[in-house]
């Protein structure tokens, strides 16, 4: 066993260090670190950044304008963007839609569509989940029904996040009620302003708008825009969720929101000394590193082996369910940190200058309620275990 | 033993209840409780005349009931609602008016016709009243007070407000002011209701008392049981909403009450609330006894652990309905959760009983 990085590898560490530390403006970063909303210039022009030194696309191959890196580089770049306090780049286009076209898109789909995700050209958005079609995906009922050389689409997509921002939107439509669920989806790429699309948006338990609804009455989309084959878009779905899930564990995140809460613990004054002295909230901060310190391990463990081939789902389960856990943790020992400070309304008591909280601490309640939707999204923890069960027991 | 109701409390819930599920719809308290001044200011009135704050002090004091259980049953009733009135800042400061014989106070407050808060905590004085830097200064006469308090619940909606500062002697004395007379900026939580961080440049002030640590702790304890019913109450309603969504809820061709991994969970939440019950009443018995911070103590951080779990898993149970704000229980979620925050949090109460335990 050797628990080093190579030589190669620390390298690459830092380049990525020097290049955020010239690239990511002080501005930026201290919106990342105070859980600001970001607009869509924010991470448009931040995706640009990224885009100019060829690191925007971390999962894609050379050939269709990636890096090209592996599995332990695309962690080091991810370690490194979450401690400088760099956004999150947005998944959808870079993470998920990207991957799948250079798998299963046509010649014309890869030269059409992934450029225009690159330079940010187009901003894409996920419509997989309906009011009726959440954990049980296969049950959903968006209609695309073939006449002549389009479709003509019809129901409710929902949760769609940053819909607001998006120009398309990737679909799975039911273009057949025979045989089995699942043998009815297809995966098609639909234009957010074609008529007949309405997205109406939710405002989620903190007050925060990031995820919306989207309506399709009679939109027309030309058959072109089907990826793969017709009714196997399941195939397809199912080889995204295993990319939704490389970097589920978030160790980046977590330890850069670690280093934070220490901060804010020997910053703030809890009966005249500074709360990281308190020993019942010490322990609580120690637990939490060792736990963190043994997610990091396991990811690695799983990287290192995954650069040989794929992860099996249930160690990527696994990581889900610890690395979601770990995080919601953490956000609620932040905004423990603050005792009733946490309770302001965030923007209210910034905007008033009335903040008791230091200004990076502001939005801690916030940033714990919104990441409730950690173990709920991209297969909520309970489903997860349903899928390591189903490994356990062979069932 | 007998752990039922008297006959009168059981009318004042009743009657309490009734008006609330009226005039509180979750909606309208969802409208309200976020945007100034973040309550319904109109209702405080018919609140007294059902007898709500009467009931919050003892009858030799003005008042009719003042028992721990008449506190619990009025707060209970409020969480059932998320009622977003301040509440807690009046019983508090009425139980204050009342500990230093400020009758015509007292009579005015229960009548609906004066409001009160009480201003205690400080940035770095969060827990611990022996931390407080606002200072009361006198000269003949008269006294002023200097500092800031913060998070002061009803600070916003207050005529008076009671202030706890450090006086000459260094004691730590109860000191009233006109609210007016304060620079107060009133904001509202992340989980509904108002509150405000309140300036004091020499602020002239009536004293009512230059040594008034420990009642301030009994009035701060009064109000911990008060949060222990409201969260009660909240976790009540939580559980039952939680309990029919997952009935309703249609997934793999079945409700997602079928699946027994969920049933586990709302059963331990079942348990927990029952739990969270009974040390509530405890608290309730033991308010007006020597055993009071130490039940109290044990309530809250309790009550702190339950609300903590009650809340997490209702929104992980109900998925995506349950992070959204159109929906009632994420309201509730938050409330659950912030109410550990107030008057000090399960750590708090937790060092208090470890110290207490061992006096
Ligand atoms: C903030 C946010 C952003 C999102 N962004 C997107 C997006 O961009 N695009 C998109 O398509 N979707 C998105 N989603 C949707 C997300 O994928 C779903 O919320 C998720 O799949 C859960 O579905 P549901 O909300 O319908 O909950 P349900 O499936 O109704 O589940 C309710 C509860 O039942 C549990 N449960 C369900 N089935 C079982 C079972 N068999 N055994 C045990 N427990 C079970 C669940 O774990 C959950 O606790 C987002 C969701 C959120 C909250």
């Amino acid at each position: 066993m050797d628990l080093n990085f190579t030589p190669e590898e620390d390298a690459f560490r830092a380049e990525v260090r020097s290049f955020l530390k010239d690239n990511l403006s002080e501005e930026l970063a201290t919106k990342v670190r105070n859980g600001e909303e970001l607009g869509k210039a924010d991470i448009e022009s931040w995706h640009a950044t990224l885009q100019s030194r060829n690191w925007l696309a971390a999962t894609w191959p050379v050939e269709y304008g990636g890096p090209g890196w592996n599995a332990v580089q695309r962690h080091i770049f991810d370690e490194e963007c979450c401690l400088a306090n760099a956004p999150r780049i947005v998944p959808f286009g870079l993470g998920m839609l990207g991957p799948v076209l250079i798998k299963f898109g046509t010649e014309k789909q890869k030269a059409d569509i992934l450029p225009r995700i690159l330079d940010g050209s187009d901003w894409w958005c996920q419509g997989y989940s309906e009011p009726g079609a959440g954990s049980d995906l296969a049950s959903l009922k968006t209609r695309a029904i073939r006449e002549g050389d389009d479709y003509i689409i019809n129901g409710q997509k929902t949760w769609t996040t940053l819909g607001q921002y998006a120009d398309k939107i990737f679909c799975l439509v039911r273009t057949s009620t025979e045989g089995k669920r699942q043998e009815g989806i297809s995966f098609v790429l639909v234009d957010i302003k074609t008529p007949g699309i309405e997205v109406r948006p939710i405002k989620l338990i903190e007050g925060g708008y990031e995820v919306n609804e989207v309506f399709f009455s009679d939109v027309r989309v030309p058959v072109s825009n089907l990826v793969g084959v017709e009714n196997e878009g399941w195939t397809i779905a199912k080889f995204l969720l295993t990319h939704e899930r490389t970097g589920i564990a978030g160790v980046g995140a977590s330890t850069q929101a670690l280093h934070e809460l220490k901060a804010l613990a020997r910053k703030l004054k809890r009966r005249g000394k500074p709360l990281i002295e308190d020993p019942l909230f010490a322990a609580r901060i120690a637990e939490a590193e060792i736990d963190l310190e043994a997610l990091r391990m396991t990811n690695l463990r799983v990287l290192v082996d995954a650069s040989g081939g794929a992860a099996s789902n249930t160690i990527a389960s696994m990581l889900k369910i610890k690395g979601t856990v770990i995080r919601q943790n953490l956000d609620d020992l932040a905004r423990r940190a603050l005792g009733p400070a946490a309770a302001p309304f965030p923007m209210e008591a910034l905007a008033g200058n009335l903040a008791v909280a230091p200004p990076e601490a502001a939005a801690s309640a916030a940033s714990y309620f919104n990441n409730r939707k950690l173990s709920i999204f991209g297969g909520s923890n309970e489903i997860q275990r349903n899928i390591i069960a189903k490994d356990i027991f062979g069932a | 033993m007998n752990f039922n109701q008297t006959d009168d409390r059981r009318m004042i819930s009743d009657s309490l209840r009734r008006y609330l599920a009226d005039q509180y719809p979750v909606e309208h308290r969802i409208k309200i409780a976020y945007d100034a001044p973040f309550h319904d200011a109109k209702k405080w009135g018919e609140l007294a005349e059902l007898g709500i704050l009467g009931a919050l002090v003892s009858e030799d004091q003005g008042g009719f009931g003042g028992e721990g259980f008449d506190i619990a049953i009025v707060f209970e009733e409020f969480g059932r609602t998320l009622c977003p009135e301040p509440m807690l800042g009046n019983l508090m400061g009425l139980r204050l008016y009342a500990a230093f014989g400020q009758s015509d106070k007292v009579d005015a407050i229960i009548a609906g016709t004066a409001r009160t808060a009480l201003a205690v905590f400080e940035a770095e004085a969060f827990t611990d009243t022996s931390e407080i830097a606002t200072s009361a200064t006198q000269s003949g006469e008269n006294w002023t007070l200097s500092g800031r308090k913060s998070l002061v619940y009803g600070g916003h909606a207050a005529d008076t407000l009671l202030v706890a500062a450090r006086t000459p002697a260094g004691k730590i004395g109860l000191f009233e002011i006109e609210a007016k007379a304060a620079d107060i900026h009133s904001y509202a939580m992340i989980d509904g209701g108002g509150a405000a961080e309140v300036g004091l440049d020499n602020v002239s002030a009536k004293c009512l008392s230059g040594d008034a640590g420990e009642t301030i702790e009994a009035a701060l304890d009064a109000g911990r049981l008060a949060l222990c019913a409201e969260a009660v109450g909240a976790m009540d309603v939580l559980k039952e909403m939680t309990k029919d969504y997952l009935m309703q809820r249609q997934q793999f061709g079945r409700p997602i009450a079928t699946f027994q991994a969920l049933q586990h969970r709302l059963v331990d939440l079942s348990i927990e609330i029952e739990q969270a019950r009974s040390i509530t009443i405890h608290a309730a018995g033991a308010v007006d006894t020597p055993g009071r911070a130490l039940a109290v103590a044990k309530a809250k951080n309790l009550i702190g652990r339950a609300g903590k779990l009650v809340a997490e898993e209702a929104v992980q149970m109900h998925g995506g309905i349950g992070m959204t704000w159109e929906y009632a229980g994420s309201h509730y979620a938050k409330r659950l959760t912030m109410i550990d925050a107030q008057l000090g949090d399960k750590e708090d109460q937790l060092r208090r009983v470890m110290e207490l335990m061992s006096a």
